[in-house]
């Protein structure tokens, strides 16, 4: 009876909406009380778990695993200033602008990188990623290395919307639940199918007739355009862009948030990003070397599961 | 453009690829043999430049702290392995990815933790602290030749060593028929061992050399590390030969490329224009050129036998 209800608890905990909601109602709760401190918070939550459910959706679904998602994230971020640069400040514009700069990126890396397998695809994103970083890091006209504050926060329909900090998260979060709602959508219909079976077996799915890599590279760019609404999100929120957001580590930590939730799910990666902001925010304010204490979880996590700890004990017992 | 600086900058192309070479022949092993993505190559990279620095001045003698960095450096891949690397060789590799990128994290903050994150400096001998005059007009200093003279006398040795040693013919079998090898009573996993060991002590020596040349920091292995990965993704993963060919031609296109974009842009563009668009063409150079090379090749430049050792 008990375990019934424990194992019905969990799977609520683990539902793909509830975490969505619960950070709907962090930010409600933070407005209500005026703590503007956790509003940032719950925002930079919601954006980087956007990011990481993207992300999910290409490795755990597609099989891919990028270790440059940081490279379409910061894309979008740029588009956002660059197009500001120019004067185009309207929201509306912006986002599909920074999902398209992002997709635009993917695909052709995406489909030379796709050309490979297993630890060449993981090293070759990594290092188109790089290139990424390089080439906007040599772009001294939108700040170079040191990156650029933008002019200011974007409007909506010309409205002034997104200047409270309130609004910009109920923005974040709306975006994440619409991102995970048709990730889901997806995932259910049969694009999704022939995605995750090809992971399993593509010479399978080659041989029903499905073209394995033009199904993973709209995948992989699809999942790239959400990264760059994460990235144009996060430009809003900080108001400055650096070269910075796409470095190599970030894409480690995105991958750190799709396994700690649970590659397999899409929800596991909203789980993971908020575990992940929760305890850089924790440890950040302990220590400055809060990415020993982030290494130190992550090794015990991957460790914990690659080592048969009861064998070990009996072997150091005898 | 003139031809002493364009002598100086394949010098310094040369030297570049060189260590990339010590670092991604390790690595490309250790991909090779055992298919396993070790993302905390860098840090023994950056370990190694550490060891012998602090080894360095404590012994007061070059020589002595050089060997001592080495044998660290030897030491740390062994412990490494065994505590950490070797229950995570048959999962898959995201795993790998998160517990060697975990490791980078642990590792780097321990050393600015204990070194600050000030660069170290490393002294070099007398010896080695001036120039040569190569030519007329041309002087480069004594470190950078040895640099690049140790590193191709360690491609000759690691030639040696994979294609005419017993070691070498294990470490070849071992990475296309590892059951059959065991089989014929070779305990595998030891092989692994002090191919990943022998590979950290290579990135360490890589680290000692590139010391007093660049700044010792912490994080200064990521840079060398993502280089390597491009190395080895033209060269072909498992294969020293195409590490070899390929860190010299990053090297150089890396080096040439930042020092002549600009320059050569200029004769097709305005000035202005040309000082915009020559650093981001420069610093994109070597990825385009692993791009071309993955259209024709996707499986890297030196596949097969001639490859030394296997290519995935």
């Amino acid at each position: 009876m008990t375990r019934a209800l424990a194992r019905r608890v969990a799977a609520l905990l683990l539902h793909p909406a509830t975490a969505i909601v619960g950070l709907a109602l962090a930010v409600a709760l933070a407005e209500a009380f005026g703590w503007n401190f956790a509003v940032t918070l719950a925002t930079r939550a919601a954006i980087l778990a956007l990011a990481a459910l993207s992300l999910s959706f290409v490795i755990g679904q597609g099989g891919m695993v990028s270790f440059g998602h940081a490279a379409p994230f910061g894309i979008g971020a740029y588009a956002v200033l660059i197009a500001g640069e120019y004067g185009i400040r309207e929201v509306s514009l912006l986002l599909p602008l920074a999902f398209l700069a992002a997709a635009a990126f993917a695909v052709p890396t995406g489909a030379l990188a796709l050309r490979t397998r297993g630890v060449y695809f993981i090293m070759i994103t990594l290092a188109f990623a790089q290139m990424a970083y390089f080439v906007f890091a040599a772009l001294s006209a939108f700040g170079g290395d040191d990156g650029m504050g933008l002019a200011g926060r974007a409007t909506f329909a010309g409205a002034r919307f997104l200047r409270s900090d309130g609004n910009l998260a109920w923005l974040s979060v709306g975006l994440l639940a619409a991102a995970a709602w048709v990730l889901h959508r997806v995932v259910a219909a049969r694009f999704g199918f022939v995605l995750r079976a090809a992971r399993d077996d593509e010479a399978r799915v080659s041989a029903l007739g499905f073209s394995v890599y033009r199904t993973r590279l709209v995948a992989y760019a699809l999942g790239a355009g959400i990264a760059g609404l994460a990235g144009a999100l996060l430009a809003e929120q900080t108001a400055f862009v650096s070269p910075a957001l796409m470095n190599w580590h970030r894409s480690g930590e995105l991958i750190v948030m799709v396994v700690l939730g649970g590659s397999g799910r899409l929800a596991g990666a909203v789980l993971g990003a908020i575990a992940v902001v929760l305890v850089e925010e924790f440890l950040g304010g302990v220590t400055e070397y809060w990415k020993l204490g982030l290494g130190l979880l992550i090794l015990a996590v991957v460790m914990s599961r690659a080592i048969d700890l009861r064998a070990l004990l009996a072997r150091i017992a005898r | 453009m003139s031809f002493t600086l364009l002598a100086v900058q394949i010098l310094n192309g040369l030297q570049l690829g060189v260590i990339l070479f010590l670092v991604a022949a390790g690595l490309t092993l250790v991909f090779g043999v055992m298919d396993f993505v070790n993302l905390a190559h860098g840090v023994q990279y950056m370990l190694g430049a550490y060891l012998t620095a602090v080894a360095v001045a404590a012994t007061g003698h070059f020589g002595l702290g050089l060997a001592a960095g080495l044998v660290g450096s030897l030491a740390l891949g062994f412990a490494f392995e065994v505590l950490l690397f070797r229950h995570l060789t048959r999962r898959d590799h995201l795993e790998q990815v998160l517990a060697t990128f975990a490791v980078i994290l642990i590792v780097t903050d321990l050393v600015r933790m204990i070194f600050g994150p000030a660069p170290l400096p490393l002294r070099l001998p007398e010896l080695f602290t001036g120039s040569i005059r190569m030519m007329p007009g041309l002087a480069y200093p004594i470190w950078r030749l040895v640099v690049i003279g140790a590193g191709l006398a360690v491609a000759f040795l690691l030639w040696v060593l994979i294609t005419r040693t017993r070691t070498g013919m294990l470490l070849r079998a071992g990475s296309t028929h590892p059951e059959m090898v065991s089989a014929l009573g070779v305990d595998i996993d030891r092989v692994f061992l002090f191919v990943f060991a022998f590979g950290a002590m290579l990135a360490g020596f890589a680290g000692a050399m590139a010391g007093p040349i660049l700044s010792i920091e912490p994080a200064m292995g990521d840079n060398v590390l993502i280089l390597a990965f491009v190395v080895i993704v033209i060269g072909g993963i498992g294969a020293v030969r195409g590490a070899l060919v390929a860190s010299l031609i990053v090297g150089l296109v890396d080096t040439l490329g930042r020092a002549f974009a600009t320059d050569l842009l200029r004769l097709v563009v305005d000035r202005s224009a040309a000082a915009q668009a020559g650093p981001a063409i420069a610093s994109m150079a070597i990825y385009v050129f692993m791009a071309a090379v993955l259209i024709f090749k996707p499986t890297g430049l030196f596949t097969g036998e001639r490859a030394w050792t296997r290519t995935r």
